[in-house]
């Protein structure tokens, strides 16, 4: 089995894994870190979205084997010990989540958004956003959520 | 009741754990030396197994059991309501085994289950697995399915009817008042099938603890306490106080987790049978296969109106297709949540529906966010509009001659239509005039007119729906055949710190009932939010509650905390009027405080609790203890209604729809938190925009989905809608006790007969007369009907 070193929310494993181990299920049953979901089995819903050495990735889409030596966020390590990071504040501030389970990849895919793109417009947002669906909120809070982490609706009110 | 908090757009307290990753949804849960299963399901939508070969499985290294039709066949899951034939004879209700043993009737019917030390060995060993089929002629449509000579789903069940049904006026006084029509409109659809899609898998844990004789499963459903009873009562046989019922975190459910499945008493009997904790969790694939799809109706519909443009009748001959077996709740969905809602806003004098439910070889139909409603609304709105256009008139014009006038059921009486229900309370013209504002109507047909001129097709498209929610009385509904009651729970538990735990039946999962009771609990008790907990989710902690669906949480679960709290407070008075000296009449309650009328002596809430359970000055006969639990049965459905309007341009060239605005006002009664009414608003107008525009479960002739994935099932994503445009009216609910009536299915309810009638609108602004485009609307579909 391969044996592979990776650097989670700032912490480093070391494990053998099988090779046909997903990504995804390396982070939520080896490590226990149950944030990131999965939500279909076609790489398509992205409720699996993490970042692998500072890009977006669908956890899904790659084997756990192909992260050996990767640096990667999952939502558990996005905030600042208690603080938040301005993505999950501006979730919560325009009820930009319901049932929650899209949240962490759809939070994961904007900040990678941001980070590429600080002040997008509303179209550039729900393009980026493309990739992630949510069955709750009709994207709306969702859109409104990540203007709120740019800084937007502050400036327009 | 104070209003700190009732009426505000109060953050929601559940937010935290899901934006930081701690959310605990049921395959977040991993419990010691679990175990995992997968279910191996018959590829073909109709076939008989001929044999099942499960020996290489079994020897397999790693494989802890394998179930299959043999061992555990003869349990089924039952359908929670009873709808009779015409005749009066009882409808056909075929077994639903927990694994088939004879003949597989839909694709995905579930043959084998194996249990494993992993998901992968399970998956493997169920590769080893060799069953034989011999491969029968599949029908996937209700329409055809009652045809002389079509495939039988089930060899006794005559013509695969499981039963025909009527409502309303008697059908020779309908053909009357249609016979004397100046106008009659007919419109022949189909109200697709779709896949309720929420995003969090199926997923199911079953443990049995032998020291204490205790089972528990986890399981990601809408009602755990509806899920312990069926599965204990009518499937398994266990015994009820011995079976514990947890429906944590759920992420998403839109009727599709109401049901009682069968991989949910699968575990359960695998748990006992292994002694360790059997875990399973679906794939979207098998969700595609598995989870009880939504509408499904092959509809002719006629309306006839006088010279006048009044409706004067309303014929409707339906087929509804319920799949190969009968989901829970599927048999009410297209007869008492449908045909007793096809009065709409209107004056209607005459109405009748003749409905034929249907077996096919094809996933099980249920209840999806509206159930019934949908259908019932999309029948509607689409004769209105289309009725416009066939004769000339405005739609809105039309509308406002036919609305039932306004009613607040208070002083004036409900509305009695020709289809069973009594309206509660109603104000249609002004949910119509204030979306009429919102458009700017005058300035948008002027648009329309300019935009025509220069080749672009505008279009807008109208919706004035009403629904009906917190399906009740028990009374009633058992009376129509529902097996179950329909009221709700809430328990409040005062502690003695005055700190307060609430138990309710209601559970949720999306809707922040965790915020919106809270805040109730909060105003009614003059305490901050923060010293509220509210609890749910557990049959071992919550009294027996129906759970969340037909938005009823806080009509019907809100209700029956209210009582409780008006218990509270009325103890809390007697307890004041002892220690302050007083009659408990001359008691006031506000704000945290009970005061003696008329002076200034007073008592806070947390003393009252703490004298209750430390009852050392105290009155006579009175219990010790401030914690009431109440039940509330409603005395009718809850009513709420709105305006929707759809602006849609269409691409000539392409058939390509682009939705420009969606305005919705929506009337729900009372408001408790309007940012998350919004927001189910918001999600349900995505969702019927999906049906309108994107979604529908295709089957081919031989019953296989033929986009049974996210990659082939188009779901609405970001770039396809527009920011909403949203604005309510308030008439509130005669018959509870908040004034609420319900905004869960609104938005889906609504919204998808809104965008067909816009697109069409926008075709018969370019001289293309379409009475018809079946969703949802592709721009194939679209282009080929201006072809």
């Amino acid at each position: 089995m391969p044996k592979i070193t990776v650097t989670v929310n700032g912490t480093q494993h070391t494990h053998e894994v099988e090779g046909r181990l997903l990504l995804v299920h390396y982070l939520r049953d080896v490590l226990g870190l149950t944030g990131t979901h999965v939500g279909c089995d076609t790489s398509s819903c992205g409720a699996c979205t993490i970042h692998l050495n500072g890009n977006a990735v669908k956890s899904c889409s790659m084997l756990a084997a192909q992260a050996d030596g990767a640096t990667i966020t999952t939502i558990e390590g996005l905030a600042s010990g208690d603080e938040l990071h301005p993505l999950q504040v501006g979730f919560k501030e325009e009820h930009g989540l319901q049932c929650g389970f899209c949240t962490p990849g759809m939070i994961m895919c904007a900040a990678d958004l941001l980070n590429r793109n600080p002040n997008p417009t509303e179209q550039e947002i729900r393009e980026g956003l493309e990739g992630n669906i949510c069955r709750c909120t009709g994207y709306h809070n969702i859109v409104r959520a990540v203007q709120h982490a740019a800084g937007q609706l502050e400036a327009a009110s | 009741m104070s209003n700190k908090f009732i009426g505000k757009s109060v953050k929601r307290t559940e937010d935290k754990r899901f934006i930081t990753g701690k959310g605990r949804y049921t395959d977040d849960i991993n419990l010691p030396g679990m175990t995992h299963a997968y279910i191996l399901r018959s590829p073909y939508a109709h076939a008989r197994i001929k044999s099942i070969d499960t020996s290489a499985a079994a020897a397999m290294q790693g494989v802890v059991t394998i179930m299959t039709g043999d061992e555990v066949g003869h349990y089924g899951v039952p359908c929670g309501w009873q709808v009779n034939f015409k005749n009066g004879d009882t409808m056909k209700e075929p077994p639903h085994p927990l694994l088939v043993k004879d003949k597989v009737r839909h694709v995905g019917d579930a043959v084998v289950m194996v249990v494993a030390e992993s998901r992968e060995i399970a998956q493997d060993a169920a590769e080893a697995i060799i069953i034989n089929y011999e491969v029968l002629p599949a029908v996937t449509d209700a329409s055809k399915a009652v045809e002389a000579g079509a495939p039988l789903v089930h060899d006794d069940v005559p013509n695969n009817i499981c039963f025909d049904w009527e409502i309303g006026n008697p059908k020779a006084e309908v053909d009357e008042a249609m016979a004397s029509a100046a106008h009659i409109t007919t419109l022949e659809f189909v109200n697709q099938r779709v896949s309720p899609n929420a995003m969090e898998p199926r997923s199911y844990i079953g443990h049995y603890d032998g020291v204490y004789d205790k089972y528990t499963l986890y399981t990601s459903t809408q009602n755990p306490h509806l899920i312990r009873l069926l599965m204990c009562a009518f499937v398994l046989g266990l015994p009820e106080h011995k079976v514990r019922v947890v429906g944590p975190d759920v992420g998403g459910g839109f009727g599709s987790k109401i049901y009682h499945y069968t991989e949910e008493a699968l575990v359960t009997l695998a748990a006992k049978k292994t002694g360790r904790p059997v875990k399973w969790t679906e794939t979207r694939s098998e969700a595609f296969l598995t989870d009880a799809h939504g509408r499904d109706h092959v509809t002719k519909a006629e309306m006839g109106f006088d010279g006048d443009g009044k409706i004067v009748g309303l014929r409707i001959k339906t087929f509804a297709n319920l799949g190969a077996y009968l989901s829970t709740f599927s048999t009410a969905v297209p007869t008492y949540l449908h045909g007793t809602l096809l009065q709409g806003v209107y004056t209607t004098p005459k109405i009748h529906l003749e409905m034929t439910c249907v077996f096919t070889n094809t996933t099980a139909v249920d209840a999806y966010r509206g159930a019934g409603r949908p259908e019932a609304t999309y029948l509607l709105e689409r004769l209105l509009d289309l009725s416009a256009l066939e004769m000339g008139v405005d739609p809105t014009e039309l509308r406002l001659k036919n609305f039932i006038p306004a009613f607040d059921g208070i002083t004036q009486p409900g509305y009695q239509t020709n289809v069973a229900l009594q309206y509660d309370s109603g104000n249609y013209h002004g949910v119509l005039q204030r979306g009429l504002e919102m458009l700017g109507y005058e300035d948008f047909r002027k648009a329309q007119n300019e935009a025509a001129a220069s080749g672009k097709l505008l279009g807008v498209g109208f919706s004035t729906y009403i629904e009906a929610c917190g399906i009740a009385p028990s009374a009633v509904v058992g009376s129509l055949g529902a097996r179950a009651g329909l009221y709700e729970v809430g328990q409040v538990r005062v502690q003695p710190t005055g700190k307060v735990s609430v138990f309710t039946g209601a559970h949720s999962h999306g809707q922040g009932h965790e915020t919106t009771f809270a805040q109730v609990v909060a105003d009614r008790l003059g305490i901050p939010m923060e010293d509220v907990d509210i609890i749910h989710g557990d049959s071992d902690t919550v009294a027996f509650g129906m759970g969340t669906y037909g938005s009823r949480s806080l009509a019907v679960g809100g209700s029956a905390i209210m009582k409780s709290l008006d218990k509270i407070i009325e103890k809390g008075a007697k307890i004041a009027a002892h220690k302050l000296e007083c009659s408990p009449d001359d008691i006031e309650f506000a704000d945290g405080k009970f005061t003696v009328k008329g002076t200034d002596k007073s008592l806070g809430f947390g003393d009252i609790a703490l004298t209750a359970y430390v009852p050392h000055v105290y009155p006579a006969n009175l219990e010790p203890g401030l914690d009431f639990s109440s039940f509330y049965d409603p005395t009718n459905f809850t009513y709420p209604f709105g305006c929707h309007i759809a602006v849609v341009e269409v691409d000539k060239e392409t058939g390509a729809t682009k939705v420009k605005r969606f305005i919705a006002v929506d009337d729900v009664g009372n408001v408790i938190n309007p940012m998350i009414v919004d927001g189910q608003i918001h999600g349900g107008v995505a969702q019927g925009i999906g049906q309108a525009l994107l979604e529908g479960v295709e089957f081919d002739g031989n019953g296989q989905i033929i986009n049974g994935s996210y990659m082939d099932y188009a779901m609405p994503r970001a770039d396809d809608l527009p920011m909403f445009e949203l604005d309510r009216q308030v008439t509130p609910c005669p018959h509870n006790p908040l004034g609420v009536k319900g905004a869960g299915e609104a938005g889906c309810i609504g919204s998808t007969p809104a965008v067909v009638n816009a697109v069409i609108d926008a075709l018969w602004s370019a001289g293309h007369q379409v009475k018809d485009i079946r969703m949802p609307l592709t721009p194939e579909r679209v282009w080929s009907a201006m072809q």
